[in-house]
């Protein structure tokens, strides 16, 4: 597999600019016979699709949900990081470059990281153009924060719902577009199946994919001379995550089945404020914004004693004196305190609940205290600054944040690894561009607080259509693509295969007849009791990976990890049962399909966490750590992009290293104490 | 808690819907209205007594919008402020009988069971519900002044998260309350002026041809938003289609 990351010559601060100079163009008249099908609508697509369809090309693109507003961006709530220097406190691109690659551990490409930094101060010029509100001072002019792992504050906001106002702001583009007719919008259509066809030279490009109806449970060819995934991250695999209930992971992980490598998949971020598990019944887990870490204070008891009597319902957290509480993140970080970036915070709760400290009914959980955040600023200050969060807060767990502290612990969160694409997104397969959380090249080991919007938004409006321009120069001469042959006929079959597949599960063969073969509604069947729901699976899918490939990993861990995938992907396939029909709206058919793509990624996972013995940003190997628990890294051994190559179904995948050269940045140990 | 469930059945558009009945156990107090019908339809699954009920939900945290289902009698259910999936059951009593239905309106037909189809949102945005900027060519974010106050306000009018909430508390199914929060987000702000007068009139008619309803000024829209939008954004919206009658920017 060739990993040729395409890195422009020049200086760092050039590469950019000399790459834009000498890009390949595509005439006006010439942009609109060529088709782009875009895949997602969050951020990063719904930005590319309508920065590609206003610059003339034709694009289809498509989104699971029932309109492109609802894409999971929308819940991001912090803010968007760019290096604008409006406070004057010494930001600028070079230093946002620099937090970004110090925060993912040194585990990111250089140019790529100084591409973003550079582009940062143009997105937020675009969004203010088209409307998004920013928060704004009493001048009228834009208003900043500061967020972990930074030393300024260059992080816009629009209260506790930036990613709604900038999703917003992409979906009024896109719905421009749509309107002049450049842009075709399939909402309630699932990406399937990609369909690649060798061109002349026989080289493979990218010319189509399959989707769903997820209305009809029809399937669908789409045909085009390039495809972008912006398809989000696979944190769900995990089951309880801070992701929407539909974010998967199937649509990457076709284009991974069908060529395209997949980068560092063992990077998972986990964000350490969410409200607690409460019950097994629960379905996600909510995020409190990391904002609240500026003036929250996070602690536990000091005394095993009190932590018990806690969790037994017999003490509340006010009845622990201040000279009994473990404000073990002041304790252990003096220089950041509250702040660490979010793999520090989270491994210190996970260490102290480990140790019997933890509080709430299942010992899974440590304070966060806004006491002294009210004393010292009083109430109006805090309700002004954190009112929706506390809201937030209260409905959902029925207590009160003024009065008693929040109860918070880390969950899965973000995905840093995806699919492996070079300077100009492009995978491994010709004409396949991967954009915004479906893509590794970015964030590292560890990405840093509102910088996911950020790439979003700067791979969307601002990298594809140059880079997607320079690919689609040569393919003018092709003609239309059409959704038609050898290769097309394959990929639907090959999706019909799986869904009947599925469907199919359960049916014992004397039954196998016809579709009312299946156990029907109100029968009893022998042996029904051993059928379970797809959630049933993923569930306990997620339990091993939070058990065993979390927080905290060992050789140990992730064979026992290994073993246990194995049984319940075995044990899915004996005993799943899906309802219902494939051609019909089907919510346990689609939950199966993705649940199916899940038990591959998460072996490929656990493979990417045992090959990487070092610990750094996300990925924690317990054999790899300091004397007092901090991440160890092995940068003469691992200083490098792990891209893995599928080779079927129950065969290993083939691991190809790219190596990070380091050319500008000084490599240090992290420190945040 | 123990719950009867009287539930909305549809196979599909042009089937004829029905109330079904299910019987519900030990649910926790703690658990949303949505955790609660994933329950049910692991007990329908597990124990093959019905297909599962669909019902559209994504974020589960109360900003994407996709959840609505009117329980009894009101959109979002008896809590305040908040969407479906962010109800919890402790706002009802051991034993209750619920009613859940479907949004009820001509512009939102239902697709199966509770899931409607509300594409006719996207059309009225499509239809001018946004600032043309294309991507690059603009100003210094900075070089754009806007009040605090105005940022303010159309951070509240930007905060609707197009659930449809506001369509179906509506006895008459007007759309006024959703149309009239993105006429006044993009009107308070300078960006959104050079085509303001435009944009009304495409959006109002946009609305009007979909099969909304007409606003009667009752405002149950506002007492229902999970968002708590404002009814003086109905009237901005009026100020502004009564300004492009006469040919005038109307500023807000």
């Amino acid at each position: 597999m060739n990993l040729d990351s395409k890195i422009p010559e020049g200086p760092l601060s050039e590469k950019w600019t000399r790459y834009k100079a000498s890009q390949k163009l595509v005439n006006p008249a010439n942009k609109r016979k060529l088709d782009i099908i875009v895949v997602g609508t969050g951020l990063a697509g719904a930005s590319a699709a309508a920065s590609l369809g206003a610059l003339g090309f034709h694009v289809d693109i498509f989104c699971i949900q029932d309109s492109p507003r609802r894409a999971h961006s929308i819940a991001a709530q912090g803010g968007i990081n760019a290096a604008k220097n409006y406070q004057n406190d010494g930001d600028s691109v070079e230093r946002l470059f620099k937090d970004t690659i110090k925060g993912g551990d040194y585990r990111a490409r250089e140019a790529n990281v100084y591409r973003l930094a550079e582009v940062s101060g143009s997105i937020i010029d675009q969004c203010v153009a088209q409307g998004v509100p920013f928060a704004r001072d009493y001048s009228g002019l834009l208003d900043n924060r500061s967020f972990g792992g930074a030393q300024v504050s260059r992080t816009f906001y629009a209260r506790g719902q930036t990613g709604q106002q900038l999703l917003l702001g992409a979906y009024g583009a896109l719905s421009r577009e749509i309107a002049r007719g450049t842009v075709v919008l399939h909402e309630r259509h699932e990406m399937m199946d990609l369909v690649v066809v060798p061109d002349k030279e026989g080289k493979p490009r990218a010319r189509g994919i399959i989707a769903r109806n997820l209305v009809t449970g029809e399937l669908e060819r789409y045909a085009a001379h390039a495809v972008v995934l912006a398809t989000g991250g696979y944190g769900n695999i995990y089951y309880l995550s801070t992701n929407a209930m539909n974010s998967n992971g199937s649509a990457a992980w076709v284009c991974h089945r069908r060529g395209a490598a997949f980068a560092n998949p063992c990077y998972v971020q986990i964000h350490p404020t969410c409200i607690p598990v409460h019950g097994d019944y629960q379905s996600k887990l909510t995020l409190m914004s990391e904002s609240l870490r500026n003036d929250g204070r996070i602690w536990v008891p000091k005394k095993k004693e009190d932590a018990e009597a806690i969790r037994r319902g017999e003490k509340g957290p006010l009845d622990i004196a201040e000279e009994d509480r473990d404000y073990y993140l002041e304790r252990r970080y003096p220089a950041f305190g509250n702040l660490v970036p979010r793999d520090v915070a989270s491994r210190a709760a996970k260490e102290r609940c480990d140790a019997g400290y933890g509080v709430g009914p299942t010992g899974l959980a440590v304070y966060l205290d806004f006491a002294d955040a009210i004393k010292r600023l009083g109430r109006d200050v805090v309700e002004q600054k954190y009112g929706n969060l506390f809201q937030m807060y209260y409905k959902i767990v029925d207590a009160d944040p003024y009065q008693v502290p929040m109860m918070i612990y880390p969950a899965i969160h973000y995905t840093m690894g995806g699919l492996w694409v070079d300077y100009e997104l492009q995978t491994t397969i010709p004409g396949l561009f991967a954009a915004g959380e479906a893509n590794f090249s970015d964030h590292g080991a560890n990405r840093l607080g509102a910088s996911a919007l950020m790439q979003g938004l700067a791979d969307g409006y601002f990298v594809l259509p140059y880079t997607l321009q320079n690919y689609l120069a040569d393919q003018i001469y092709v003609g239309k693509i059409k959704a038609e042959g050898p290769e097309f006929d394959e990929a639907e079959a090959n999706v019909r295969a799986r869904l009947d597949g599925l469907m199919a599960i359960g049916k014992t063969s004397s039954r196998q007849d016809s579709e009312t073969s299946r156990p029907q509604d109100g029968e009893t069947t022998q042996g029904l009791e051993d059928f379970h729901s797809v959630d049933h699976y993923h569930k306990a899918l997620g339990r091993v990976m939070w058990e065993y490939c979390g927080m905290a990993r060992s050789k140990e861990s992730l064979a026992t990890a290994k073993e246990k995938i194995a049984e319940l992907e075995a044990e899915f396939y004996q005993h799943v049962f899906i309802p219902g029909k494939a051609a019909e709206m089907n919510p346990e058919l689609e939950k199966a399909y993705r649940l199916e793509d899940y038990f591959e990624l998460a072996r490929l996972i656990v493979d990417d966490a045992t090959q990487r013995e070092e610990s750094c940003g996300g990925h924690f190997r317990v054999e790899h750590q300091t004397e007092d628990g901090e991440t160890l890294r092995d940068d003469e051994n691992f200083m490098f992009v792990a891209a893995w190559e599928y080779q079927g179904h129950d065969k290993p995948e083939v691991m190809y290293k790219e190596p990070l050269d380091y050319e500008y940045i000084q490599i240090v140990k992290r420190n945040y104490k | 808690m123990k719950f009867t469930l009287h539930i909305w059945r549809q196979e599909n558009a042009r089937a004829k819907g029905h109330f079904e009945t299910y019987e519900i156990d030990n649910i926790s107090a703690d658990c949303s209205f949505l955790e609660m019908l994933d329950q049910l339809n692991e007990k329908l699954i597990n124990d093959h007594i019905a297909h599962p009920v669909c019902f559209d939900n994504d974020c589960r945290e109360g900003i994407c919008g996709m959840c609505g289902l009117y329980i009894n009698g009101r959109p979002h259910g008896n809590d305040d402020g908040v969407t479906t999936c962010q109800l919890h059951m402790r706002h009802f009593h051991d034993g209750d009988e619920i009613w859940v239905e479907p949004w009820r309106a001509k512009a939102f037909p239902v697709i199966k069971d509770l899931v409607v189809d509300r594409t006719a949102f996207d059309k009225i945005i499509q239809a001018g519900g946004y600032i043309s900027a294309t991507t690059g060519g603009v100003p210094d974010a900075n070089n754009i002044l806007v009040p605090k106050h105005k940022a303010d306000q159309a951070m509240d009018a930007a905060a609707c998260i197009g659930c449809g909430a506001c369509v179906a508390a509506c006895k008459n199914a007007s759309a006024m309350l959703f149309v009239g929060a993105k006429v006044s987000h993009l009107a308070l702000l300078p960006q959104g002026q050079p085509e303001a007068m435009d944009r009304v009139r495409k959006m109002v008619c946009k609305m009007d041809e979909l099969g909304f309803g007409s606003c009667t000024n009752t405002y149950a829209c506002e007492a229902e938003c999970p968002k708590q939008i404002k009814r003086q954004n109905i009237a901005r919206l009026n100020r502004q289609w009564i300004g492009q009658l006469f040919g005038r920017d109307r500023r807000e």
